[in-house]
């Protein structure tokens, strides 16, 4: 019986870091289906949203509640600058030029982070609260379940936006098909913008959550790897792929870090990836056209 | 320039990727509240034409080397495709690229993106169901089930929608039955009727496309090398033998002949 109890108290804290996962991952999704660029600076995106909160919150003394919206508008700002002054030029480029500069703008957004706040990890101002949560007789943090309550709505909030916000219809369609959405008189660099404003909020957003169960660090942009592998399997341009794949991949990873023992958290994630690649390379959810890379 | 000129092509060239010379000096208007037709063969460039006008040449890499495109009396080089279609000039594309994975009603919500900013009212969905019942009843349903002729019609709508002044068409033939196209053609003519909406339209079928049309050109290898009211193509010994498949004398011609006439009456009428 309390094997079974311990168990269901890992796979609950699976769920936790799933739904951050899930969140992350839409971030990524968000962005490739409206731009195709993966982006691989999510992860660090994150990790400056947990700065960014860590910066307003310590370093200003700000309230959490002015805190947290500043660090995720912070994450959005950093977006849309990216995408006009890094992406947007690049329009037309090889898929692999993009990928590239993501790539080096995660490393100049550590390298930022490092050079502002030193290589140490640190701990955010805690505005959760300790007492812990307990579902039937199963122990949760009190942290990981605020972050998935928080996820999850916000994940609710995003699907309803996108299937009933004209804004959603707006992105759906450039998503589909760039020209036709522009002759039906769509703003198309404007979705763009749109997508990398609130896909790196999410991404900030995420970290500050992150952030406050686990503490940031300059490297804590290795999560984002994680949510790579989900939207790799779950599908590049699959929402439901990203939410499905999220809360599996922070299962197995809960379940693989707790029986097997932490250092095969990872490599249980890669080799779920590479399975997944063989029996469908273009993800569990994705549309069956594969994108070259 | 005249005021009921809407659309004035003057000698343009268009190059696509720096080195496909594909127009070459072609010069068109459009006058106001006329559907005009360009017809040529197979890769003569009438779909490059289109998208000069709707600036829709820059996402394929090409680009107008030469001549000037006026919509309403203003040069539209510098303007986005989208800030087009705000101004009223809305490009239905070749395969009438709907957007598949969004239902009948979200395509058209797609569409009132081209009222932002022109202080109009919102176009009642209904506009488009009234000249297309068949939408209406699959309007929740996802676009991309919707048969080829229902898709043209859908294209059709989320140009109604936007409540342009031009419209250009290209090829709304391609690939329909011949029932079909002459029902969507008879809708095309109604809209240009009721609305008063100018059209550009880019067919193979020529006999459909003089049904409809007032005035006619016809383009071979980048340029126009005939052109005229429609009442003159359609009696022009080449437009006949080329176009219109009638190929000296005997009964086909004759044939042909009586049929045209009879569409003609009846979409006209
Ligand atoms: N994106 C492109 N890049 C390079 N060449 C192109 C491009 N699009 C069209 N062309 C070339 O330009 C020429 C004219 O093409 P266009 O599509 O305008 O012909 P069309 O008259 O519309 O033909 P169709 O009746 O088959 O639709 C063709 O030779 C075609 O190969
Ligand atoms: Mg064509």
């Amino acid at each position: 019986m309390s094997d079974l109890l311990f168990f269901f108290e890992v796979t609950l804290a699976g769920l936790g870091s799933g739904a951050l996962l899930s969140l992350t991952a839409l971030a990524f999704v968000l962005i490739y289906k409206a731009t195709r660029v993966i982006n691989l600076a999510v992860g660090e995106m994150l990790m400056l949203g947990g700065y960014l909160f860590f910066a307003f919150a310590a370093g200003f003394g700000l309230p959490a509640w002015a805190a947290i919206p500043l660090a995720i508008a912070g994450g959005g700002l950093v977006g849309a600058v990216v995408e006009r002054g890094l992406i947007r030029p690049m329009l037309g480029e090889s898929p692999i030029a993009v990928f590239m500069v993501t790539i080096g703008l995660g490393s100049i957004l550590v390298g930022l982070v490092e050079l502002i706040w030193g290589t140490d990890p640190r701990a955010l101002p805690a505005f959760m609260g300790n007492t812990p949560i307990f579902i039937g007789e199963a122990y949760v943090s009190r942290k990981i379940a605020i972050a998935f309550a928080v996820a999850a709505v916000v994940i609710a909030v995003f699907l309803v936006l996108f299937r009933y916000w004209r804004g959603g219809v707006a992105l759906r369609a450039t998503a589909t098909d760039q020209a036709a959405a522009y002759s039906c008189g769509i703003n198309v660099p404007g979705v763009f913008s749109l997508a990398w404003v609130i896909g790196c909020g999410t991404a900030a957003g995420a970290g500050v959550l992150l952030g406050s169960i686990g503490g940031i660090s300059p490297a804590m942009g290795v999560f984002g790897l994680s949510a790579l592998v989900v939207v790799i399997v779950g599908g590049l341009d699959s929402v439901a792929g990203a939410l499905v794949g999220g809360l599996v991949i922070g299962l197995i990873e809960a379940w693989a870090g707790t029986y097997l023992g932490g250092e095969f958290k990872l490599v249980t994630t890669f080799g779920l990836l590479l399975v997944a690649l063989m029996i469908r390379p273009y993800g569990l959810f994705g549309t069956t056209e594969i994108e070259r890379l | 320039m005249a005021a009921d000129i809407l659309l004035d092509i003057n000698n343009i060239e268009v190059v696509y990727n720096k080195t496909v010379q594909v127009l070459r000096g072609l010069s068109l208007s459009v006058g106001r509240g006329k559907i005009v037709t360009l017809l040529g063969s197979n890769g003569a460039g009438k779909s490059t034409t289109l998208k000069a006008v709707s600036n829709l040449l820059t996402l394929e890499n090409g680009a107008v080397t030469a001549g000037t495109i006026r919509f309403d009396g203003n040069d539209i080089s510098r303007l986005t495709p989208h800030a087009l279609v705000r101004r009223g000039l809305f490009h239905v594309m070749e395969g009438r690229r709907i957007f598949e994975d969004l239902t009948v009603e979200e395509n058209l919500t797609a569409a009132t993106f081209a009222l932002s900013g022109r202080g109009l009212k919102p176009t009642p969905f209904d506009l488009v169901y009234q000249y297309f019942p068949r939408l209406f009843e699959r309007r929740n349903g996802r676009a991309g089930y919707l048969s080829g002729g229902e898709q043209q019609m859908l294209a059709i709508g989320r140009a109604l929608i936007a409540q342009p002044s031009l419209i250009l068409l290209d090829e709304p033939s391609l690939g329909l039955s011949p029932v079909l196209v002459e029902e969507i053609f008879t809708i095309i003519a109604s809209i240009n009727r009721d609305l008063g909406v100018s059209m550009l339209l880019v067919e193979q079928n020529a006999a459909v496309a003089f049904a409809v049309a007032h005035y006619g050109y016809i383009m071979e290898t980048g340029k126009i090398v005939l052109d005229g009211p429609t009442e003159r193509l359609v009696k022009d010994e080449d437009v006949r033998e080329f176009y219109l498949g009638a190929s000296g004398g005997e009964g086909t011609r004759s044939y042909r002949d009586i049929k045209h006439y009879k569409r003609r009456k009846r979409w006209l009428s």
